[in-house]
Order: structure tokens, then C-alpha cells, then sequence
């Protein structure tokens, strides 16, 4: 009973605090909301090329063809080899006949496609369409599946692995170094808002001191104000993110119909599902540390102890 | 007990001196001295005044007590215990039981007369309806009990050092430490004070008056250690302020 009146105690004088020191509370919650804002940004970004990327790398396939009057108990062992590969999601036979079913509908007219009548130019076609977990991984099954007896040539987009591989780590590496440099900024004004409230409240904190006031109840209200604090700094963002996250994808999907008409991007819930939890973390994490550190530091110039 | 630190509870039993200091030395720089050898022995219930000009280590003493600093050598134990043992979270129990006063007064400015000493409780977690009640009986007794809404600015220096005085007895404190508590009051009002700290004492609580008043100490006759750069030179159970022979 005493110690939840104490944590209540706690709560209200760290809320009155945030009040009390109203436009450095005002600064600090404005660069949290704005790293903050930064990093959903770039959150909205990278999950989705992560999210394009792997469809691409889904629909990024290697065509495997084999050598002529290649036995059928050949190619269906190549296909069980290939199968067992961890890198390899899904391998699909194309007959010579689908092969050329498939290049009729997308290459020919139904003019151009009669005069062949019953030939099939692709009759020494049948092949293996392999999926991949993992683009990265191209190269070596590549390398693999041309070491099997029986393959004539295998087909894959030079490049598309390491492209695709690349674009990942850059937009990886970019966003996390500017989480950390926004991240800092915000610990670091947190750090100056409970400074400043602790300045402020010296007299009152070396009387506490003086009349036998613990530590928790001398610090916890200024962890109360970082926590709080860091918590309103995420909120904001998030109510900002949520107002335009919906709004800059219909703008991109309308106004560069070209270049993103073929590319799906997450849903509002999708996004916001990982990001509230994420954001509301790393605010309540700025706020404590923040407020942690400062009240340590402060608190050791007056604690008389 | 491990752990805890019940000033009260040791008192009861307690046979030895309430505070003792033993040999006890403190230097803030290397070779300079604040107090150097320092013996005392001070019984329970005991009022007694430390005088001594600016420097001469006064204060000092009121920070060991209150376990604000460590001496550099020798040791300092109240009711029986060692303070420089007490672990951290033990000293601020310890300091529960002891009230202090100090010439500036220390007042919250922001806070009225009751709402300070009200302080002082809730600080220690004291239930509130027991708050409601202890408040306004040592407003009561300190004499400001139509000035219990007045702020600091409010108030005279005199009414400012009994709300400070109330702020320290509302705890029920064993030990009563004063520093130069009439240093900023004019003679009227410092004899108020001295005598709510007799009162105080007279009701059981060990008082220790760090003071300047040479007036003041002539006219209680009770126990006077003098200090001269750091060290006793004298310790008399009825005396004087103790100036024209050194």
C-alpha cells in the first residue's frame, strides 16, 4: 500500500516536473518526435524494398536446360539433386511443349503461331525452373547445378543477386547509422531537460537527502519525466506517420504509375503492427537512459551520501 | 538486524554515549585539517552547544554526524554504530532519526508553512492521515499555527526558523543537530528559538547547537565544547563561550 502511494507520489511529481520545466520538456519531446519521425521514415523505406525485394527474389528464377536425348531418369534425378539444396524454395519442370505453349502466348500472335502448325522449335527445350530462398546464394547453386551430368546450359540474370544483395546492405547500412546519430541527439536532450529539472529542484533534492528520503524516491520522479517524455516523443511520430503512411503510397502508385505499377507495397497495418511496439521502445529507452545517466550524474554533486 | 538501521529501536537499550566520536580527524586537502583528534562523548538527552570562531571546525562536526562526509581518520558512532559502516541504503534511515536545522533555514520557497514540514514526512512515506495529524500538533507546538498557510517570503526570519525547527521535530528525531540556528535572527528571536530547542530537549531529545551567540551560551549554562583551529579546548558542563583567553 505505501509503496504504491510512493509510486503514485513518484508519477505526479515527475508529470508536474515535465510542466514545470514546460519548454525544455517541449524541446525534448520535438527532437525525440523528430529522430523519431526520421527513423519511421526510413522504417517505411527499408521494409519496403525488403518487402519488394522479396518478391523479386521470388520471382527470380535460373532456368536449367538439358543435353540433348538427355534420358528422362536423368533430368528426374538432376530435379531430386536440386531439390535437396537449402537454397533452393521450389523447382518447376517445363516441358518443350509448355515452353513452347509459353513463348507462343507471350511472344507470338495467334497468326504468326498457326504457321508453325504442330512443330515445336523448342523441342530440345524442356527445362527446370529453380526458385531461390536466398538471391545471394545464386552463384553457388549456379556453379552446382552445372557440375550435374546431363545439364547443357543453366540460365540465370547475371548481376540481379548482387544488385539486389547490394541495394539491401546500403539501405541497411544508411538507416541504422542515422537511427544512431538521431538516437544519441535524443538521449543527449533528455539528458539536458532532467539536468536542468534537477538544477531547479537542488534545494529540494539535498533537503530530501537531508531527511531521510531514499534514493528511489529521490530519483524515480526524474525517470518518471525521461520515460514520459520519450513515450510523448513516439506518439507524435507515430500519429504523424499514420496520417501520411496511407497517402504516400497512393501519391507513388498514382504519380509514378511507371515505375511502381508492377511493385506492392505493405499495408498501413502491416507497417504499424511492427512500428508502434518498435517507436514506443526506443522512446521509453531514450527516456530511461537518458534520464538514468543524468540523474546518476547530477545527483552525485549534491547527494550528501 | 541486517540491513536496517532503527535509531529508535538501538536508543531503547543503548548504554553507552548516544553520539561519540573517537579520535576522529578530517582533512578536505592533503595536510590541512578541519578537526584533527577529536574526542567527544555526548549522553542521551544531553543539550549541548559546539562554539568556536569561523574555520575552527564547527560545522564539520555537524557533517559527520549526519554522515554528509567521512572522516579521515578515527570514527564516528551514533547509539553504537559505526557510521562510516552504514551502507547506502542504510543512511538514509539513519537520518530519519535526526533532525536538523541551519542558519539559512532551507525552506521549499515554492511550498507554505504547512506544506514543508508535511514535506519531511512524506519524503519518509508516512501515511497521509497520519500526516494530517502530526503536522498541525508541531505547528502547534512551534507556535505557527495561524501561519500554517504563509510562504517563506511570507514570513519573518524567526517564523522562518521555527517552521525549519518544525520541519525537523515532525519525524520524532532522537538526535536534534543546529546549525548556527539563530545566525540570521535578531536577539528576540533568537531567544524564541533557544528556548523551543530546550523545550525540545526537555522532552527527550538530544540537542547539539552549533552557534556563534556568545550570549545565547553564557546565559544557558549548559555543556560548551570550544574549538580553536580543529581542535577541543575546552569541554565544560555549565560553561561560557569560552573567547578571551585565546
Amino acid at each position: 500500500m505505501q509503496s504504491i502511494r510512493t509510486f503514485f507520489y513518484c508519477l505526479k511529481q515527475g508529470l508536474r516536473s515535465i510542466f514545470h520545466n514546460g519548454m525544455f520538456s517541449l524541446a525534448s519531446i520535438g527532437t525525440i518526435t523528430a529522430s523519431l519521425f526520421i527513423l519511421g521514415l526510413f522504417f517505411f523505406v527499408t521494409m519496403n524494398v525488403r518487402y519488394v525485394m522479396k518478391g523479386a527474389e521470388q520471382n527470380v528464377g535460373v532456368t536449367v536446360l538439358f543435353e540433348e536425348d538427355c534420358p528422362e531418369a536423368t533430368i528426374v534425378n538432376i530435379g531430386e539433386k536440386i531439390e535437396t539444396r537449402a537454397e533452393v524454395a521450389d523447382v518447376v519442370f517445363i516441358s518443350a511443349e509448355e515452353a513452347w505453349e509459353n513463348y507462343k502466348e507471350t511472344h507470338l500472335n495467334e497468326e504468326l503461331a498457326a504457321t508453325f502448325g504442330e512443330d515445336n522449335p523448342l523441342e530440345d527445350s524442356a527445362s527446370y525452373k529453380v526458385y531461390l530462398n536466398d538471391v545471394a546464394m545464386q552463384d553457388v547453386l549456379v556453379r552446382y547445378i552445372e557440375s550435374l551430368d546431363g545439364v547443357r546450359r543453366v540460365n540465370a540474370l547475371d548481376g540481379v543477386a548482387e544488385s539486389l544483395e547490394g541495394i539491401n546492405r546500403i539501405v541497411t547500412l544508411v538507416s541504422v547509422a542515422i537511427i544512431v546519430i538521431l538516437v544519441a541527439v535524443a538521449v543527449f536532450l533528455i539528458r539536458m531537460t532532467v539536468s536542468i529539472g534537477i538544477s531547479v529542484r537542488k534545494e529540494e533534492i539535498s533537503i530530501m537527502n537531508l531527511i531521510g528520503a531514499t534514493d528511489f524516491f529521490v530519483r524515480f520522479p526524474f525517470v518518471v519525466e525521461g520515460v514520459v517524455l520519450g513515450i510523448c516523443g513516439a506518439l507524435v511520430p507515430l500519429g504523424i506517420l499514420k496520417l501520411i503512411y496511407g497517402r504516400v503510397i497512393l501519391y507513388l502508385t498514382e504519380e509514378f504509375e511507371s515505375v511502381f505499377r508492377k511493385m506492392s507495397f505493405l499495408s498501413e497495418r502491416e507497417v504499424f503492427s511492427r512500428l508502434t511496439p518498435l517507436l514506443l521502445l526506443i522512446g521509453i529507452l531514450i527516456g530511461w537512459f537518458g534520464s538514468t545517466t543524468s540523474t546518476r550524474k547530477q545527483l552525485r554533486k549534491i547527494s550528501l551520501r | 538486524m541486517a540491513g536496517t538501521y532503527d535509531l529508535h529501536r538501538d536508543l531503547q537499550s543503548i548504554q553507552a554515549p548516544v553520539i561519540h566520536f573517537d579520535h576522529v580527524s578530517k582533512e578536505y586537502q592533503k595536510g590541512i585539517h578541519a578537526i584533527e583528534d577529536i574526542s567527544i562523548s555526548i549522553k542521551k538527552g544531553e543539550f549541548v552547544f559546539i562554539v568556536g570562531s569561523s574555520g575552527s571546525g564547527k560545522s564539520t562536526l555537524i557533517r559527520l554526524m549526519l554522515r554528509e562526509i567521512l572522516p579521515t581518520k578515527g570514527r564516528v558512532f551514533v547509539a553504537g554504530r559505526e557510521l562510516s559502516r552504514l551502507r547506502r541504503h542504510q543512511i538514509s534511515k539513519y537520518r530519519r532519526s535526526i533532525g536538523v536545522v541551519f542558519q539559512d533555514f532551507r525552506l521549499l520557497k515554492d511550498r507554505n508553512a504547512y506544506e514543508n514540514v508535511a514535506f519531511a514526512q512524506r519524503v519518509i512515506e508516512v501515511p497521509p492521515a497520519e500526516i494530517k495529524k502530526n503536522v498541525p500538533r508541531v505547528l502547534a507546538l512551534m507556535g505557527l499555527t495561524e501561519k500554517y498557510k504563509a510562504y517563506p517570503s511570507e514570513m519573518s526570519g524567526g517564523e522562518q526558523q521555527r517552521v525549519a525547527l518544525a520541519r525537523a521535530l515532525v519525524n520524532n528525531p532522537v538526535i536534534l543537530l543546529a546549525d548556527e540556528p539563530t545566525g540570521n535572527l535578531d536577539p528576540k528571536n533568537s531567544w524564541e528559538i533557544m528556548h523551543l530547542l530546550e523545550e525540545v530537549n526537555r522532552r527527550g531529545t538530544t540537542v547539539v547547537v552549533v552557534t556563534h551567540n556568545h550570549e545565547v551560551v553564557d546565559m544557558m549554562q549548559k555543556r560548551v565544547i570550544t574549538l580553536r583551529n580543529g581542535r577541543i579546548i575546552s569541554d565544560e558542563q555549565k560553561g561560557g563561550y569560552v573567547y578571551a583567553k585565546y
